[in-house]
């Protein structure tokens, strides 16, 4: 019976250092350790093969979402635009958007291109066919479906409404979910800017 | 999509390819090697098979993809690898065949494998046994550690194969089908006991996901869902599954294990008495 208790005790005490264990100085979700660093080969806007080379060097924050999407992706591209907005002038051009569309079939490079315009000049519009999305989107433990089309043909596209943030290195760092203020992820991308600038 | 890309893993782990073939190897090379009077009958060997089969195809074929990106997919996965998987693999009492396989390995390399008798023990007390079971439940379903879990590949297979091991240690416990009066194995009360014991958590579990409000398990919304799903109805049915099923495999279970001890009753009444002096 002393066995027993002296394995629980143990048991608890591995169980709360683990719990402790956190750092708590990010606003956004640490994945360090948790993914794969960054890699894609997709189709930019203007044709051309775009890989993450073409980005090195700055802060990746990889976006899943589609161009007809009716709010979760405008508002989260318009909140990464404000908060790049508010880093301190050296690092703005430091962080580079990319922006996946999962709906290859309707949005063709030209409306991709047009989209993307609307919220800055360093986001990229990328997307690819569909057996070369679903790599992707499996290599981040995220996935994307497509509901049934209506009478006009529009349907609805489930996607991940996260934000996977790499560093200059393009080792996977930070997850932002949704709910975060601009001001919150603006701290962390100067915070993960600073570290590695 | 073809059928095959259904059966095809989503994740292919070649490890897990390999054990399942290595199980089944060894369970259908000793049925053929055997002696006649000890080989398992066929409603034992397909009770045997079905479990393991059953196990493989929620960690290998396209469910495993709707089990990543669906939280009420995930929980039945983990009913099936926690629960009706391992409870079909004990059942079908594969005692005979591990015998088999034990008597052949070297007396030199059986001492070498003792610590993991030791250790198989020590997992087998009922209170540890039982504090196992339903802790990996709560661990792996503690919002903030399941959603590490989802997000990173090891953990998700850590995690599954815990929950395989872990629900065939307890099943084992509760199944085993050497008979309390003449072994050492854990008497009919207490597994009856331990049933009931495991299975009020799970319901305060279950009923928790299905009541809460807000949203528990975010990672589905993060990651997106194989298909649009509403949130709450995601997470009410696979409150659902946590909650219903497990508690209704604990009565179940209750159930058999009350018919084998009746079965027994009055059967040993001599070994009886000497088994209650060794405990």
């Amino acid at each position: 019976m002393i066995r027993i208790r002296l394995l629980w005790l143990i048991f608890l005490a591995l169980m709360f250092t683990g719990c402790t264990g956190n750092d708590e100085s990010w606003h956004g979700k640490d994945i360090s350790g948790l993914m794969p660093e960054l890699e894609f080969r997709l189709e930019g806007t203007d044709g051309n093969t775009v890989t993450p080379a073409d980005s090195r060097g700055t802060i990746r924050l990889l976006y899943f979402g589609f161009t007809s999407c009716p709010d979760v992706c405008p508002t989260t591209l318009t909140d990464l635009r404000r908060s790049v907005g508010q880093l301190p002038e050296e690092y703005r051009d430091d962080v580079t958007t990319l922006f996946v569309s999962v709906d290859p079939r309707r949005d063709t490079p030209e409306r991709l291109a047009s989209y993307v315009d609307f919220f800055g000049d360093r986001v990229v519009g990328m997307t690819a066919e569909e057996p070369a999305l679903r790599e992707l989107t499996k290599r981040y433990r995220t996935t994307f479906g497509y509901d049934k089309p209506d009478s006009s043909g529009n349907y609805n596209v489930s996607h991940s409404s996260a934000v996977y943030v790499f560093d200059r290195s393009g080792n996977a760092r930070l997850l932002l979910r949704p709910g975060l203020s601009p001001e919150q992820i603006s701290e962390d991308l100067a915070q993960l800017a600073r570290e590695s600038g | 999509m073809p059928v095959s890309s259904y059966l095809l893993p989503y994740d292919f782990s070649p490890l897990t390819l390999l054990s399942y073939m290595l199980v089944l190897g060894f369970y259908g090379a000793a049925l053929l090697r055997m002696p006649e009077q000890d080989r398992p009958g066929s409603g034992r060997i397909v009770t045997f098979t079905l479990g393991v089969m059953l196990c493989y195809a929620v960690m290998q074929t396209r469910f495993d993809y709707y089990s990543q990106y669906m939280f009420f997919v995930h929980r039945g996965q983990h009913l099936i690898l926690h629960h009706l998987g391992p409870i079909l693999i004990a059942l079908s009492n594969p005692l005979p065949v591990m015998r088999f396989w034990y008597q052949k390995i070297l007396p030199s390399v059986r001492y070498w494998l003792q610590p993991l008798g030791w250790i198989y023990r020590i997992l087998q007390q009922p209170f540890i046994a039982s504090f196992l079971f339903v802790g990996l439940i709560y661990f792996w379903l503690w919002p903030s550690i399941h959603f590490d879990a989802m997000l990173s590949r090891q953990l998700y297979w850590i995690m599954n194969w815990s929950m395989l091991l872990d629900g065939l240690l307890f099943w084992w416990l509760i199944f085993d089908p050497r008979s309390p009066a003449v072994t050492n194995a854990l008497g009919y009360g207490k597994r009856i006991l331990l049933l009931a014991l495991v299975a009020i958590p799970q319901m305060i579990l279950g009923a928790w996901i299905v009541f809460s409000r807000g949203m528990v398990y975010d990672v589905y919304e993060v990651c997106g869902r194989a298909w649009p799903m509403p949130p709450e109805t995601d997470q009410l049915l696979g409150g659902l599954l946590t909650w219903i099923p497990p508690a209704m495999m604990s009565i179940l279970g209750i159930l058999i294990v009350l018919r084998r001890a009746m079965h027994e009753d009055g059967k040993f009444p001599k070994s009886r008495s000497l088994a209650g002096g060794n405990a």
